[in-house]
């Protein structure tokens, strides 16, 4: 009717919709990527923080060596003396990105370093992070929800906070995968193609490659398809998105050596067996009901269920028996910890003493999605009018990801698109709604360049009001009622704009609430700008502050690495607490002890019993783990407040865990943790107190430390088996090379050292029986 | 003390053997000054010499002989006729310089002969000045000190001029950083002021005399050497000459050993310390822009810059004090504007940049210069005033496809001295610059001709397969239906407006609006049906659409029937209306009626539902 009346404005105004939501789309993609180059702005083109040095450190190594020298590397700069299988325990997939990337650029004769590649990987995926987050939006409500979402998810804090320019790692790319694995997702839900299924199962595997957060995609798609059998949506399109995915996705995921058999093995995947079972039987049942007649449909059910049932309980028991004989659970302790927000505390400091790791506090919430927590209920609402597939999978994605922010700050990087996705939805159905009021009020229905049927012009005035009435009366009344009210929105274009006409409000009202929305948006993007620019743009390896006599950089950590990478030997080892391993390793190219992939829970508890003891004790410990070089970072003197010595307790307590002779309460006097005169005789006498204080008391005459807000207790003291060989601008790291034993007493360390050598060594696997982490 | 008497012994023999060559030469140095500047760590000495020829041949070079722990070390050599004394007043240019081997002179020396503009006549004379740079000659004395000691630095030459000939006058004069010594060898006739030590005058030495000498000092310059330098020249005809550096660097005096306390290192950097340098200073043409400095783990933030319009001066600071045997490297970079740089002559262009490198007080043992023209450069030449190492190789960058031929000069002990203009000669034809954007440009346009070509064009593999065919018949089937589903939303449009004109009867009792409402529909209805038809014909021919043809016709049925109880019920209302019955009336009588509509409203809207899902 439309059609073929008017095709010429009608296809136009279609063809200029598409191409304006082609360069809003474009608009996007340079937003997100150009609020993130805040950092490169206002400090430099640097890799930012700790794990993004290592994963720089893999993909130079990848790019020098090639991918199968990368499968296959062992890296023996770290975790010495064990060393590490790099290939098999990293996630590849943020590094083969970037290398291919690089490879890409070198071919067409661009020379760009690896260093800004992997430097500009994380924003530009951000770029494609929100295109993909209008796939998502669109599939689920439109394409003017899509853009919404795409703008509001391209500013969003809490990913620009892991996704700034040099902040490389995992998330940067497993974001955009898991937004888009989504996409794709229902994308096959609408349509119910299998070549949407296949992409999908190749999203998935790109996810399993980027990041370990992987196992939500795993366990909320399964979680989609249960609620869709459950209320009865269950369709053949469904079947579709499911089931091509698991199969296709764990035969891929067994693929990554670092998943490898975890794909069939460990329990965050049963969820996916078990509802692959489920759909099947369903697929089955359904099939059975269309070629049997009702009665005949009945006997079946009943025998079936009865020996379905029989069959599920064995099942069922032998699952439970497999994953109760292993200790944890077949749960890995990230994940229980996840299930459980208590149990990391309880058993793995490890895991508990990343703050990433703790449970957020409410402002966190605002600082990190802002106005977007106020949008996600009315988001919520919107995705039930109607609801469909889709949107009840927005419904089930954003009611999840709530959950795991509130048990980790980390996880509100998987909350924030699911927030964008409600918010969008939210503010383009009330945009839609109030433009729609104002249009309507304003040019009146002959006017309205909207309506496109002639014939029905006459009606729609004397319809209004009878009709409007009636429908507010629909809305309150009989599920049914409502059930019909969306079928004519949804089917019947006609009836639809019609009815939309009804939903009209008053002009004054409309303006006022598109102004406050816009209000509202403007916030936010204040907001975010200033999250990006301030909050979350430094490096954290520069330190900046403001005086009265201008800006003043801290550049320590790269002072003390550059001297280690230079005026070291090659192959020395340098000890530090694990926080420092990766930039140890990627900027000063040295050996580490440990470093922060933390895979050996004895180690780390190792370098923290020898930084708890005395330094006699400690010195044995290091020397026996072949080190020649000590670093401590200290921010006594400027006021940098993350040093070791406020980490020092987590240290304690990790090496108590595995060495029960470090026991916390000697460091804490009547609990508390102190460094003044007050403090225990064993902590005023442990390594990290003595290297974090040598000769401090120097500098102003009482050692006043400017973090904790106190004069140190134990003011003079010499070292006698350790000497410092440097220390930077600022004292904020501090190194030590450990002294050759002097000639006299050589026969006696000797025997003691063997004695506590084997000591520890008997210890420790006493320890590693008792808990076996990882 | 050990290392340098034994090397003391060493000379003292050499010298001995000296004395046994004969030597024959008519040449007599009748005057020589010698200065010998050791307050940086390079030893810079200042030859000059008043040559006359007593023999009968006029003599056209001059030898200059060094021992071989010299020339080991030589960097830099010139000699130049200074004016004034000669009559034939030349120059100020320097004389060309070759290494030689003339015979009967003993092979322990390492000889080089000053080719001179004009033949020395018999009886003529010449003052000669010749200068000579040594790297690597000091040696820190004691090899390893602690933070707080000063640097110790002992040097050794001999107190007379080495030479073949027979000097009849010399003098020497040793000038130091420091007035501060800690021993020196005392001859005769040796004086020791302020920070210069002098040696002679001596008279009427014979040739090869040589007398050793050591003088142990505190040198407190540092000692900065560069251990590889690699600079690179990048030329660009869009505006630019972009040079990067690479220093590779190391304190080479006397190395720290114990403890580093930054504390004493803070409070008394001048004691604590004295050896070691915190920054460089490096001079800059003026106009550079874009200036950088960082090193492999990113920007060092200790830098400042000065400019005016002679000279930018570039102030570094290493990441930490550089002390005694520490090393580090770093980058710095920085652009030029092509215009004081590149010039044309004879339709050839040419580079005229300097060839060291921009710190006057850095030793490079390993310079390495490459010299990046663009890419389509011919014909390429250059031009260098001292012998340096040649070749070429070719680099690839910014979407290059044949490179960029790159010279590259590389050369051992490079001094400032050394800072001298080198040429380089190529032929640039300014069209290849439009090459890589006109390629851009290109490739753009493929890539949007390409998307245009798979827009429009059908890629199906095979017209005649059965699931294209089935499938352009599914696509015909999804339109019929479309349409089908149109004329059953107008139908029910229609049928709202029924209802509609009966409320406005129940409203206002105008039985002839309402009269001629319903003819208008029953008009509409039937033109539409008489639509409805073709398509209902092709959905019952077309294979592809018997899973929906049941729904399909029910709908059409159900359709029928809603539209006889709705013109049944509309007919019974106008009816009694025109009997004028009671409102209660009308609606008993309807009401059987209305219940079988709503319901049949109902189905009808499921059906659709259903053939919508479809």
């Amino acid at each position: 009717m439309a059609a073929p009346e008017t095709p010429q404005p009608d296809t136009l105004r279609h063809a200029f919709g598409n191409v304006l939501s082609f360069f809003v789309l474009l608009l996007i993609g340079v937003l997100a990527f150009s609020i993130r180059l805040f950092s490169v702005i206002k400090y430099e083109s640097v890799i930012h923080e700790f794990d993004p040095y290592f994963n720089y450190r893999v993909t130079q190594y990848l790019t020098k060596s090639g991918v199968y020298d990368f499968w296959n590397w062992f890296d023996d700069r770290t975790w010495y003396p064990l060393g590490r299988v790099i290939g098999g325990t990293v996630y590849p997939g943020l590094t083969l990105t970037a290398g291919t990337l690089w490879r890409i650029l070198n071919f067409l004769n661009i020379p760009l370093s690896v260093e800004t590649v992997c430097v500009f990987t994380a924003p530009i995926f951000s770029a494609f992070a929100s295109w993909a987050t209008y796939l998502l939006t669109k599939e689920v409500k439109g394409a003017g929800a899509g853009l919404t979402a795409a703008a509001l998810l391209a500013m969003v804090p809490s990913y620009i906070s892991r996704s700034v320019a040099g902040s490389y790692d995992n998330e940067a790319v497993a974001i955009f995968a898991l937004i888009f694995t989504f996409y794709l997702y229902i994308k096959t839900l609408n349509t119910g193609s299998l070549f949407y299924a296949t992409l999908n199962a190749i999203a998935y595997f790109y996810m399993v490659c980027s990041w370990g957060g992987y196992t939500f995609i795993i366990n909320l798609i399964p979680m989609h398809v249960l609620l869709c059998i459950v209320t009865g949506r269950y369709s053949s399109r469904l079947y579709i998105a499911y089931a091509p995915l698991v199969v296709l996705g764990t035969l891929l995921a067994s693929l990554v050596p670092v998943v490898g058999f975890n794909a069939v093995m460990t329990s965050e995947h049963f969820a996916s067996f078990l509802v692959f079972i489920i759909i099947h039987v369903v697929a089955l049942v359904y099939y059975i009901k269309g070629i049997l007649t009702p009665q005949m449909f009945k006997v079946a059910v009943t025998l079936v269920v009865s020996v379905g049932l029989i069959v599920c309980g064995a099942v069922l028991a032998v699952l439970i028996a497999l994953v109760a004989s292993s200790p944890t659970k077949g749960w890995s302790g990230r994940s229980l910890s996840l299930l459980d927000p208590t149990y990391a505390s309880k058993y793995i400091p490890i895991i508990a003493s990343v703050s990433e790791h703790q449970p957020p506090t409410w402002p966190s919430y605002f600082m990190d999605i802002n106005v977007l927590a106020f949008l996600v209920p009315a988001g919520i609402i919107a995705c039930f009018l109607p609801l469909s597939d889709a949107s009840s999978f927005a419904v089930l994605y954003i009611v999840t990801s709530v959950y795991f922010s509130g048990v980790m700050v980390r996880l509100m990087l998987v909350l924030a698109p699911a927030a964008c996705i409600m918010s969008g939805i939210a503010l383009s159905e009330a945009f839609d709604v109030f433009t729609r009021s104002i249009k309507f009020q304003l040019f009146g229905a002959t006017k309205d360049p909207q309506v496109n049927a002639g014939d029905t012009n006459v009606t729609q005035n004397e319809v209004v009001k009878p009709e409007k009435s009636e429908d507010s009366l629909k809305e309150r009344s009989s599920r049914k009622s409502k059930k019909k009210e969306k079928e004519n929105v949804e089917t019947v274009p006609l009836v639809s704009r019609i009815e939309k006409k009804l939903l009209v409000l008053p002009l004054e009202a409309s303006l006022i609430a598109i102004f406050l929305l816009v209000l509202l948006g403007a916030f936010y993007v204040v907001h975010c700008v200033w999250a990006a620019a301030e909050a979350y743009s430094a490096p954290s390896i520069v330190l900046t502050s403001r005086s009265h006599d201008g800006l003043h950089v801290f550049d320590d950590f790269r002072e003390a690495y550059a001297w280690l990478r230079h005026n070291t030997d090659v192959d020395d080892k340098v000890a530090s607490w694990w926080d420092y391993g990766y930039q140890t390793t990627a900027m000063a190219n040295r050996t580490v002890i440990v470093d922060n992939n933390t895979w050996n829970n004895t180690h780390i508890a190792t370098v923290g019993t020898a930084m708890s003891s005395p330094e006699k004790a400690a010195w044995e410990i290091f020397n026996s783990l072949d080190v020649k070089y000590v670093l401590v970072v200290f921010g006594g003197l400027v006021g940098y407040p993350s040093d070791d010595i406020n980490k020092f307790l987590w240290m304690v307590r990790i090496g108590g865990g595995v060495f029960p002779h470090i026991k916390e309460p000697d460091y804490l006097r009547d609990g508390q943790y102190r460094i003044d005169s007050q403090a225990t005789p064993t902590m005023l006498n442990c390594l990290m107190y003595k290297l974090s204080y040598y000769r401090f008391v120097e500098t102003d005459g009482r050692g006043f430390d400017r973090v904790r807000h106190t004069e140190i207790g134990k003011k003079y003291f010499k070292l006698t088996h350790f000497e410092e060989v440097f220390t930077t601008h600022h004292w904020m790291v501090r190194i030590y090379k450990l002294k050759s034993p002097r000639n006299r007493v050589r026969g006696k360390t000797k025997k003691s050292k063997s004695k506590s050598t084997s000591t520890s060594i008997s210890r420790r696997s006493g320890a590693r029986k008792k808990n076996p982490w990882h | 003390m050990k290392r340098i008497r034994f090397d003391l012994s060493l000379l003292f023999v050499f010298g001995f053997c000296m004395s046994f060559s004969t030597v024959c030469s008519d040449l007599v140095i009748s005057k020589l000054d010698r200065r010998i500047d050791l307050t940086s760590q390079l030893v810079r000495t200042t030859v000059s010499l008043k040559v006359e020829n007593n023999g009968v041949d006029s003599v056209s070079e001059i030898l200059l002989p060094f021992p071989e722990h010299q020339a080991r070390n030589l960097a830099f050599l010139s000699a130049m006729i200074s004016e004034g004394k000669d009559k034939t007043k030349s120059s100020s240019g320097s004389l060309p310089i070759e290494a030689t081997n003339p015979k009967g002179k003993p092979p322990s020396l390492t000889w080089y002969s000053v080719s001179l503009p004009k033949e020395l006549s018999k009886g003529g004379s010449l003052t000669l000045e010749v200068k000579a740079v040594f790297t690597h000659v000091l040696r820190p004395f004691p090899e390893k000190i602690s933070q707080a000691d000063v640097q110790l630095v002992a040097f050794q030459d001999s107190a007379h001029y080495l030479s073949p000939y027979t000097v009849k006058v010399q003098s020497l004069t040793i000038k130091l950083p420091e007035p501060r010594v800690e021993s020196y060898t005392k001859l005769e006739n040796t004086k020791f002021s302020g920070t210069e030590i002098k040696y002679g005058p001596y008279e009427n030495l014979p040739p090869f005399s040589y007398t050793p000498i050591v003088v142990h000092y505190v040198g407190n310059k540092p000692f900065a050497v560069a251990q590889e330098l690699v600079r690179e020249i990048e030329i660009s005809h869009w505006g630019n000459v972009q040079i990067t550096e690479n220093y590779n660097l190391v304190h080479a005096g006397a190395e720290i050993t114990g403890e580093f306390s930054r504390l004493d290192y803070q409070a008394r950097p001048h004691v604590r310390g004295a050896s070691a340098f915190r920054n460089l200073v490096a001079k800059l043409p003026p106009r550079a822009h874009s200036i950088y400095y960082r090193d492999e783990i990113g920007n060092i933030s200790t830098s400042n810059v000065w400019s005016d319009s002679a000279k930018t001066l570039l102030e570094i600071e290493p990441r930490y004090p550089m002390f005694g045997g520490w090393r580090t490297s770093f980058t710095i970079g920085y652009g030029l504007p092509l215009k004081d740089f590149v010039f044309q002559s004879e339709g050839k262009r040419f580079l005229n940049i300097s060839f060291g490198c921009p710190m006057s007080d850095v030793v490079i043992e390993n310079l390495i210069v490459k010299i990046v023209l663009p890419e389509g450069s011919k014909e390429i030449s250059v031009s260098v005033p001292f012998p340096v190492k040649q070749s070429q190789e070719t680099k690839f960058s910014h979407l290059d496809m044949v490179g960029r031929p790159v010279i590259v000069l590389e050369k051992k002990n490079v001094v400032p001295e050394h800072n001298q203009y080198i040429q380089v000669y190529y032929r640039f034809c300014n069209l290849s610059l439009l090459w890589e954007p006109l390629m851009l440009i290109f490739g753009f346009f493929l890539f949007f001709v390409a998307c245009i070509v798979y827009m429009h064009a059908d890629f199906t593999i095979s017209k005649s397969s059965p699931s294209y065919v089935a499938k352009l018949q599914w696509d015909e089937v999804q339109t019929a239906i479309q349409q089908f589903q149109n004329i059953m939303n107008r139908c029910l449009v229609v049928h709202d407006k029924l209802e509609a004109s009966l409320r406005e009867l129940s409203r206002n009792g105008n039985v002839q609006a309402c009269k001629a409402a319903r003819k208008a529909a029953d008009s509409l209805l039937k033109e539409l049906s008489k639509e409805l038809k073709p398509i209902l014909s092709f959905l019952q021919s077309s294979p592809q659409a018997v899973q929906i043809m049941p729904k399909v016709e029910e709908l059409v049925s159900k359709e029928r029937e809603l539209q006889e109880k709705l013109m049944l019920k509309h007919s019974t209302v106008v009816d009694s209306y025109e009997k004028k019955s009671g409102g209660r009336d009308i609606e008993n009588r309807v009401a059987a009626v209305q219940q079988k509509i709503t319901l049949l409203r109902q189905e009808v809207d499921e059906i659709l539902e259903v053939i919508d899902e479809i």
